[in-house]
């Protein structure tokens, strides 16, 4: 399969091919073009899967976060085969926004999407999805949210912060057309029904499955980790998105999502006690998901409420084991919140971890001080180091 | 491998001295790319090298590998690489039933034993074959990493127990070098982790630790490389040897500069 040749790493294709097939994606020659663009450059025989692009580095295969914003920081996007974990802030007020606008972008793609909670009905959850903001029908709306800072034009000179002329420009806001990779949502609007039933989707709410009596095979995992891990394999090999069912050619991506992994709702104690019995069972199910995502064509998003977990060592073994870590941080309750740096802000986003994925190099982002907020429809990331330069009272 | 690191370490592929355990530690950043270097050095040494690779796919490393120089399916392919896929393996213990033993068929237990299965595994990857004719220079064990382990749910004493194992057969017994990696999780007080990297300091001759700058991130300089040269089983009579370098990593090369000498900032 051409398309699923491109993605290297997480083909389940024999190795020799593999190697054939990356090679003729990476040429010495390396475009430093703008990544803004959802435009598919990797060559008019490739066929591929929509809402994905190869990526400009290494043509690894890419599918948006949700938030162009992020997929910029994070080297054009998520790649296949690897799994995205998001730090709860400490309210969890902004982390199922994040986790809603992956599945909003799986829905608008075409995507399959499997989502799994302890906590939602993962129907109410896909209910809940932003809209999608499309074209010029709502381009009137949206200049109501242009944010009322002024982006510095490339050619006005600054003569007082000419620092901040080479800091790299954020992804700027703008209506979507059709591009095919990564686009906008209203989170004001709900997802229209019709779009919804349409997609094809998988839910794993644990009260529901945990009830049934189907025998569990004894693997030292909480019980809920071990049906929904067995659930998603399930989905990956009958839907084929491993290529190794031979009745199903799948050329499609599967979108998973997994809410509020290792709260104690789903059975597991490292929120409650410092050693608990189940120390082992979280950074297993990461190992399994590992080998699961790398051997198919899938995306996994996973917020964690790591502020909870009392054994320092269990987060950084967690951020070993997943691949791109964001830590989310809100300013609610927090001395922050007052703080005048901020005020525009309503939490610092940080990027912990950038994976290296068949390569040494990997896309950090130059700009590490990032900053979040949600306005009344759009959420929005920038560097919160720029507003510095607004106070009148400031002596240079 | 890296020409560069290659003359730090005052070695080649032909010249590299035999029975010697290195291990690579890295404390806040990415060492993978000492693995990688490893990899494919030892490769071009001619010797048969088994890899665990417990953390990254084959075709991560064969990709990088290929961008170094060496074709790891084709080592695979000619008998010089023998390849343990921790990622795939363990999707299969976990969702089939086995019916012999599996090197890693500890994540099926619910309290871990010991990794006698995968010192078996080694052995016999390593083991001379009796064809009359040496084809390959001398054994190699790789493994990328052994944190990993500690995660799985293995005591750090049972990896300590290991390390010992194999140290005895490819180091003593047949003259081959081991090479490991071990996390450093700095202030994250992981006991265990801390356990077993204490452990193998004490055992390795070389250690190459990579660590982050004190200052943060920076595009020009990606970190600060560590080499100690010990001699564990002598007396301490000569001191054991340290040098300081700093990196930056390129797309199929490291370059390496004294402590403030980057070309960047010179």
């Amino acid at each position: 399969m051409a398309a699923v040749a491109t993605c290297g790493s997480v083909a389940a294709s024999t190795g020799s091919a593999v190697a054939t097939a990356s090679k003729s994606n990476v040429t010495s020659f390396q475009r430093r073009g703008p990544r803004a663009s959802g435009t598919n450059d990797s060559g008019p025989r490739l066929v591929s899967i929509a809402g994905t692009r190869p990526s400009v580095r290494n043509g690894q295969l890419l599918v948006s976060t949700g938030l162009p914003a992020l997929d910029q920081l994070l080297g054009g996007g998520l790649a296949v085969g690897t799994v995205l974990l998001i730090e709860e802030d400490k309210y969890n007020i902004y982390s199922p926004l994040l986790f809603k606008y992956f599945l909003a972008e799986g829905t608008v793609s075409g995507h399959t999407l499997l989502v799994a909670s302890a906590k939602e009905d993962p129907a109410n959850i896909l209910q809940e999805l932003p809209a999608p903001l499309l074209d010029d029908k709502c381009k009137k709306e949206f200049d109501e949210d242009v944010y009322d800072h002024k982006t510095p034009e490339s050619n006005i000179k600054m003569r007082i912060a000419w620092r901040y002329q080479l800091l790299p420009k954020m992804e700027q806001i703008g209506p979507v057309s059709s591009s095919r990779f990564g686009h906008y949502y209203d989170a004001s609007k709900r997802m229209p029904q019709e779009l919804i039933e349409a997609s094809n989707w998988h839910g794993f709410f644990l009260p529901e499955k945990i009830s049934s009596t189907v025998k569990v095979e004894p693997c030292s995992l909480t019980p809920g980790y071990t049906k929904l891990l067995q659930f998603i394999q399930n989905i990956i090999y009958e839907e084929g998105f491993d290529g190794s069912n031979p009745q199903k050619k799948q050329r499609n991506i599967l979108r998973i999502g997994i809410q509020n992994l290792g709260s104690p709702l789903w059975g597991d104690d490292i929120c409650c006690a410092e050693n608990g019995g189940n120390s082992h069972s979280l950074t297993k199910f990461l190992y399994v998901l590992r080998g699961l995502l790398r051997t198919s064509l899938s995306a996994c998003i996973i917020t964690m409420p790591t502020h909870l977990i009392q054994n320092k060592a269990i987060i950084a073994r967690v951020t070993t084991l997943s691949d791109i870590v964001v830590g989310l941080e809100s300013f609610i309750g927090s001395e922050r919140e007052t703080n005048p740096l901020y005020k525009d802000y309503h939490g610092l986003i940080h990027i912990r971890q950038i994976p290296r994925l068949n390569n040494l190099i990997c896309d950090e982002s130059d700009v590490k001080d990032l900053a979040f907020k949600l306005k009344r429809k759009l959420f929005t990331i920038e560097c919160w180091r720029k507003s510095l330069w607004s106070f009148p009272n400031l002596k240079i | 491998m890296f020409v560069e690191l290659n003359n730090l370490l005052n070695t080649t592929p032909d010249t590299a001295e035999q029975g010697k355990l290195t291990l690579l530690c890295d404390a806040k950043t990415d060492g993978s790319f000492l693995v990688h270097h490893f990899l494919s050095f030892y490769l071009k040494a001619n010797c048969k090298v088994c890899f665990v690779a417990l953390i990254q796919s084959f075709s991560h490393y064969s990709i990088v590998g290929q961008k170094l120089g060496v074709s790891l399916t084709m080592a695979r392919e000619r008998g010089q690489l023998v390849f343990l896929e921790g990622l795939k393996s363990a999707v299969d213990i976990v969702f089939q039933a086995q019916k012999e033993p599996h090197p890693l068929q500890f994540l099926r237990e619910a309290n871990a034993g010991n990794l006698k299965p995968l010192f078996e595994f080694v052995r016999e990857a390593l083991k001379p074959v009796d064809s009359g004719e040496a084809q390959w220079t001398y054994p190699v064990l790789l493994v990328d990493d052994l944190s990993v382990l500690l995660s799985l749910g293995m005591g750090a004493v049972a990896v300590l127990d290991f390390i010992h194992y194999c140290r005895a057969t490819v180091c003593w017994e047949l003259k081959g070098n081991m090479v490991v990696l071990v996390h450093d999780s700095g202030d994250a007080e992981d006991e265990e982790n801390d356990i077993l990297l204490n452990g193998l300091s004490h055992q390795s001759h070389l250690i190459l630790r990579a660590e982050g700058l004190a200052t943060g991130f920076c595009r020009d300089v990606h970190g600060q490389l560590r080499i100690l040269w010990r001699r564990p089983s002598q007396p301490t009579v000569h001191r054991d040897q340290s040098f300081t370098y700093q990196y930056k990593i390129q797309d199929k090369s490291v370059s390496f500069f004294a402590k403030g000498m980057s070309p960047a900032v010179l």
